[in-house]
């Protein structure tokens, strides 16, 4: 089916738009990392959210969950891979599409700059989605950077594939499997010639054919690469409208202050903004 | 008319020196299903014009592991049987369009 509205995030901006939008009678589906993976979630105290004084982040965030959900919101858990305008959007989670006539991103803000040879490797041995990708390198050795809880997973099923898989993160992961080398390293550098040789940890280097960057979240000017931005915010009007045609944005991926309050709000706005844009356009 | 080429269909077409635009895709993958309208849709606008195929890479590996595909989908060019050129990816019709409107 094709969803009124995808919602990119699950944080308050995320859950705020999809209760709006809702609340207009929109189909809505929202594609998020589970709420415990948000880093709202390790707030101890929230004291300045309206009528909620005293919330943890965790409490809260389960509350807004629980009420996006009550309203009828839809939910996949996952991270939205690559995106495309047509006839509307089509997001990739996996090896599944999933497709809406509007777009809202709320993916909070991205804290983890690429690495070295990153961006020049990609898709010469750089790849973001084991899913996709990891097939094409059966047989061959592998290092998965694990930035995300999902990480060890798909480590796991590049094992499961015939990959051979060094798995490299600051801190140790939880879920690998067992048989799968662990290297503790922080600063990293992506090695090759033509294509990816080798991946350097902490000075090391390990050699192999393919680099699995798996983060928490894929920055949203990496899935739509002629969205505006302004000092690394997302580039907004009043309506929460961005530069492309039924594109929305809200919460800390717009800008300052990154707080729930203001994130809540643009949510809202932004689901509205999109319901007008839905019920302005012709039905195709 | 898009063309799924196995690995014999594919060198005969290369030897014919046309300009060619080929997707290497399989079935597991998201984005490789997104951009199949896209492929489809160039098929026929450029009919007559540029050889618009398909490789399905894990029924024609060789040809995978011979231009060195390490994520999908991404899109070769040929002309007069050399790669011109590669698009790693999903993209928008127009940076396809681009690259053979340039070596029409």
């Amino acid at each position: 089916m094709t969803y009124d509205l995808i919602v990119l995030g699950s944080g308050p901006a995320g859950m705020a738009a999809a209760i709006a939008a809702r609340g207009r009678n929109k189909s809505v589906l929202v594609i998020g990392n589970h709420w415990q993976d948000s880093p709202l979630a390790r707030a101890e105290r929230v004291d300045n959210y309206l009528g909620l004084p005293g919330y943890t982040g965790a409490e809260m965030l389960e509350t807004f969950y629980r009420h996006a959900l009550d309203m009828g919101t839809e939910f996949v858990i996952g991270k939205a891979i690559s995106l495309m305008a047509w006839n509307g959007f089509m997001v990739t989670v996996g090896s599944q599409v999933y497709e809406g006539k509007t777009l809202i991103l709320a993916p909070g803000v991205v804290r983890q700059a690429k690495y070295p040879g990153e961006e020049e490797y990609l898709g010469r041995g750089v790849s973001y989605c084991a899913t996709c990708d990891g097939m094409l390198y059966r047989g061959k050795p592998v290092v998965v950077v694990g930035r995300s809880s999902d990480a060890p997973h798909e480590a796991n099923y590049l094992k499961s594939l015939g990959c051979q898989v060094t798995y490299v993160s600051p801190q140790p992961p939880v879920g690998l499997d067992g048989d799968i080398p662990y290297v503790k390293a922080g600063k990293l550098t992506i090695k090759g010639e033509q294509t990816v040789t080798g991946l350097e940890a902490d000075g090391a280097l390990i050699p192999c054919n393919g680099v699995f960057v798996l983060r928490q979240t894929v920055a949203p000017t990496d899935l739509l690469p002629t969205l505006e931005t302004e000092a690394g915010y997302i580039k907004v009007d009043r309506r929460m409208a961005t530069n492309l045609e039924g594109v929305f944005a809200a919460g800390d991926c717009t800008g300052l202050p990154l707080q729930v309050s203001k994130a809540v709000g643009e949510g809202h706005v932004a689901a509205l903004s999109a319901c007008e844009y839905l019920d302005q356009k012709p039905e195709q | 008319m898009l063309v799924h080429f196995s690995k014999e269909g594919f060198d005969k077409a290369l030897s014919d020196g046309k300009l060619m635009m080929v997707d290497f895709w399989a079935s597991w993958c998201g984005p490789c299903k997104m951009l199949a309208p896209v492929i489809d849709d160039l098929a026929e606008q450029y009919e007559g014009k540029a050889v618009v195929g398909k490789v399905n890479v894990d029924e024609e590996q060789e040809l995978a592991i011979r231009y060195g595909v390490m994520s999908i989908p991404t899109v070769i060019f040929f002309k007069d049987g050399k790669e011109i050129d590669r698009k790693v990816g999903v993209m928008p019709g127009g940076a396809f369009t681009q690259v053979l409107d340039s070596n029409l």
